[in-house]
């Protein structure tokens, strides 16, 4: 008996994967792993950010929040992200659907808004480091730089991932594994734009009031 | 295996959708515009002097709640569906220990400091 004969035997409520009809699909036993490691991923976060609300008002003398934040360079930092999300989806969709030359246009917007959302928070620490507000100078820039660093490090890595993927596609076309991996960096991707809510409210906005 | 993946899917996974393309395209366009509208909100409770000051963290915090969710069903796709439970399951126990870690330091360490000698006792 066929493996498709088995799926077809068993009634469509019983979802695969717990018991009825057999162990779920690769795919989605990779997405499921991926998405545990998102989650421990978001608890790493979650000990900066605690970090972060700890020490946020000792400034002991530095300048502050309110002195440092450009809430305007944050809103188009956001805009970035949440657009580079945006299309990650769509160049997802893209790839599922075999479109590979849409994928690619996805893929490069993805990049360039990416990029753009790096440069901007480097100009911003660059500045910050230049006016004296460096990681040493007080608990709460030490957290912040601990806290946004990592975000944009993980942002870093994600760019780095994306090129990696478009190599792929290109030596080895839209082929099932490859979508799976491809699946894992949309999720990755998603993510990081979650994570970045958390930081725009409690580190910019609450913080720059 | 991999031939069969597609063909096989019953359960679900984070970050895919099984409808119709143009549902598809619609929820992430859906998502986006959400997103948009709620981080705009954001900024403008943050600069604003209309309302109660002391209440504007509040606001914001909700605000951001509301986006991840925004993101959650819109961009990662999760539902309530039975095909879902694993993925909200793992979500769900994942939200605990992030609560635990930051309340439970804020708790902690607001505590500390209440119970600290004033620095100048300490000199």
């Amino acid at each position: 008996m066929s493996l498709t004969s088995i799926a077809d035997a068993v009634p469509v409520e019983l979802a695969r994967g717990r018991g009825g009809g057999g162990p779920a699909s690769t795919r989605v036993v990779v997405a499921y792993g991926f998405w545990i490691f998102i989650l421990s991923d978001i608890i790493l976060f979650s000990g900066m950010f605690a970090a972060y609300a700890v020490l946020s008002g000792r400034t002991v003398g530095g300048p502050t929040g309110r002195e440092l934040f450009d809430l305007r360079n944050v809103f188009i930092e956001t805009g970035c992200l949440l657009l580079s999300s945006y299309t990650c989806g769509l160049g997802a969709l893209s790839a599922e659907r075999q479109h590979r030359d849409r994928f690619y246009v996805f893929a490069a917007l993805t990049f360039v808004l990416g990029a753009a959302f790096l440069f901007i928070e480097m100009s911003e620490f660059a500045g910050m480091v230049r006016q004296g507000a460096g990681p040493s100078r007080s608990a709460f820039l030490s957290a912040f730089f601990t806290l946004v660093g990592t975000h944009g490090a993980h942002v870093t890595a994600g760019l780095v991932w994306l090129v990696y993927m478009v190599a792929q596609v290109m030596a080895k076309g839209l082929r099932p594994h490859v979508l799976r991996r491809l699946l894992c960096f949309s999720l990755f991707w998603h993510a990081l734009d979650i994570i970045w809510v958390g930081v725009l409210t409690i580190v910019y906005l609450i913080g720059a009031r | 295996m991999d031939g069969d993946d597609r063909a096989l899917l019953h359960d679900r996974t984070p970050g895919v959708e099984h409808e119709e393309s143009t549902a598809d395209f619609l929820s992430y366009t859906a998502g986006l515009v959400l997103a948009v509208g709620l981080t705009i909100a954001s900024f403008v409770v943050s600069q604003t002097t209309l309302l109660w000051g002391p209440g504007i963290p509040v606001g914001l915090a909700v605000l951001a709640i509301a986006q991840m969710g925004v993101h959650l069903v819109f961009f990662l796709h999760l539902g309530t569906g039975p095909d879902h439970t694993n993925n909200v399951l793992a979500l769900a126990f994942g939200i605990l220990i992030v609560f635990l870690i930051i309340a439970g330091s804020c708790w902690i360490m607001a505590n500390l400091n209440a119970n600290m000698m004033p620095a100048g006792h300490i000199m």
